[in-house]
């Protein structure tokens, strides 16, 4: 079997393996491969979820801002105001010390999930409102003077375009959230910088196990690049 | 079948409306002529309440559409409008900007909308564009499909608000030629334009509005050939 080398490359190949495996550092990072794979799929997860959470508080946030009723306005300026206005990490020891476990018993994981999740909302409503300001002002006029009303003109002809204008600040913010997840190891949550940082602790080797944090971390956050080109491509209609 | 009684519109301190009172018939065309800023257009978005007059009535069939509990979406969908920049859904294909209202608002089921939307697209002359999304529309067709998506909720009255004026000018001629038809099959229209010769030619009636009142109203001839308000005579000097 000789995966499509040839005997040349694989000579070669071997004996850089032979030379690397001779590094600690490189030797550490082998063999935890699986844990930092382990730690990168709960960063994903983690990121997933607080996404997910901050999509849908971030779109009422934003039409709570849009609103008429003061008390909605005031309540959703509030939030943004708050969570954008103070660091994430304090908002994760806050929520994950002080506020959830007045709630309820959370796991670490979960608190990472609501504090980033809340976090996210406050900038992710900014996206959509900025976005639905976007989309010119005769489209709700069309909409309402053919009978809809003002959610139905929202649902069908504001928000599908509101959502193509912000599809790449939306994919700015999964990428962001995804790296400020890392905070979250300060509630030992077991994610990605957990996993380097307990690996760190135990081994030392500073290079190896921070560079390849980052490998893994820049593989997901390109990742999600390349799937927001994707649908950009997808939806464009011109 | 509309009435307009004492419409009065301010946009803070600027009075566009001073009271208007005029009324239309069925299948009446009236064509409001008029210099830019004179406020024809807020006189007919204040009659499908796009903007809200702070003072006034507007009936339509005897229903005043201005009162505070009317329902102002049944309404609309009485009263058709077409928009001088178009408007159309650019993420939906002409097809689904004509067949959206009549199967959201209407609840209509898909198959019977596309029945009506085809023919109405063939009908402005627009019938093999019907999988095309508008930016690959001309002006003249993106107009010619507003009309379509309006007409798609059978309306009693068509408003247009200069429906012409942001074409090319070899495409004012095939939006008019569709309105006209429009006009001949009994369509009541208000028609808010430069379009001069068209009103002369559909228009059943002409008004002429200067800074924010009815100056004068009349047939065509009247208002073209022997225009009585000293305002009209030297506004139609002018463009005429």
């Amino acid at each position: 079997m000789n995966l499509g080398f040839t005997s040349t490359e694989w000579i070669f190949g071997t004996i850089i393996l032979d030379r690397l495996n001779e590094i600690h550092g490189f030797q550490v990072v082998a063999n935890n491969l699986g844990n930092f794979a382990m730690g990168a799929v709960l960063t994903l997860e983690i990121t997933l979820f607080s996404l997910l959470i901050g999509m849908v508080l971030g779109l009422i946030a934003a039409l709570g801002k849009m609103s008429n009723n003061q008390l909605i306005k005031f309540v959703a300026v509030a939030y943004i105001d708050f969570f954008r206005g103070t660091p994430l990490f304090v908002q994760i020891l806050l929520l994950y010390f002080g506020i959830i476990p007045l709630i309820f018993d959370a796991t670490p994981v979960q608190a990472a999930i609501i504090a980033c999740g809340l976090n996210s909302g406050a900038y992710v409503a900014e996206i959509v409102r900025a976005g639905i300001q976007a989309v010119d002002k005769g489209q709700m006029e069309a909409a309402r003077s053919l009978g809809m009303t003002h959610g139905q003109s929202m649902r069908y002809i504001i928000l599908p375009q509101a959502f193509k204008i912000v599809i790449p600040p939306l994919i700015n913010e999964f990428v962001m959230l995804l790296k400020d997840t890392s905070l979250v190891s300060a509630i030992s949550a077991h994610e990605l910088t957990h996993t380097g940082k307990m690996l760190y602790a135990s081994t030392y080797q500073a290079v190896w196990v921070w560079g390849a944090v980052c490998v893994f971390y820049f593989i997901m956050t390109k990742a999600i690049s390349m799937l927001g080109d994707w649908t950009e491509r997808r939806l464009a209609t011109e | 079948m509309i009435v307009v009684k004492n419409l009065h519109k301010s946009f803070g301190k600027l009075e566009v409306l001073k009271g208007i009172d005029c009324h239309i018939d069925q299948k009446e065309v009236v064509c409001v002529i008029g210099p830019s800023g004179s406020g024809k257009s807020t006189f007919l978005r204040c009659i499908n309440r796009l903007e809200e007059a702070q003072q006034g009535q507007v009936f339509l069939d005897g229903e005043e559409v201005t009162a505070p509990n009317a329902d102002i979406n049944r309404i609309r969908q009485e009263m058709g409008m077409v928009f001088q920049l178009f408007n159309l859904f650019p993420h939906k294909t002409t097809l689904e900007n004509v067949t959206l209202g009549p199967i959201k608002i209407k609840g209509m089921s898909e198959e019977q909308a596309e029945d009506i939307a085809i023919k109405l697209l063939r009908k402005v002359g627009l019938g093999d564009k019907d999988h095309v999304f508008p930016a690959q529309l001309s002006g003249g067709q993106k107009q010619r499909v507003a009309i379509a998506r309006a007409l798609a909720m059978q309306p009693k009255v068509m408003l247009f608000d200069e429906p012409t004026s942001s074409l090319d000018p070899e495409m004012v001629g095939e939006v008019l030629e569709v309105m006209k038809d429009l006009a001949h099959e009994g369509m009541t229209m208000i028609v808010v334009t430069h379009e001069m010769g068209f009103a002369r030619e559909v228009g059943h009636r002409v008004f002429f509005m200067d800074e924010g009142i009815l100056m004068e109203e009349g047939t065509p001839s009247q208002i073209f050939d022997n225009p009585q308000n000293p305002r009209t005579q030297s506004f139609l000097s002018k463009v005429l």
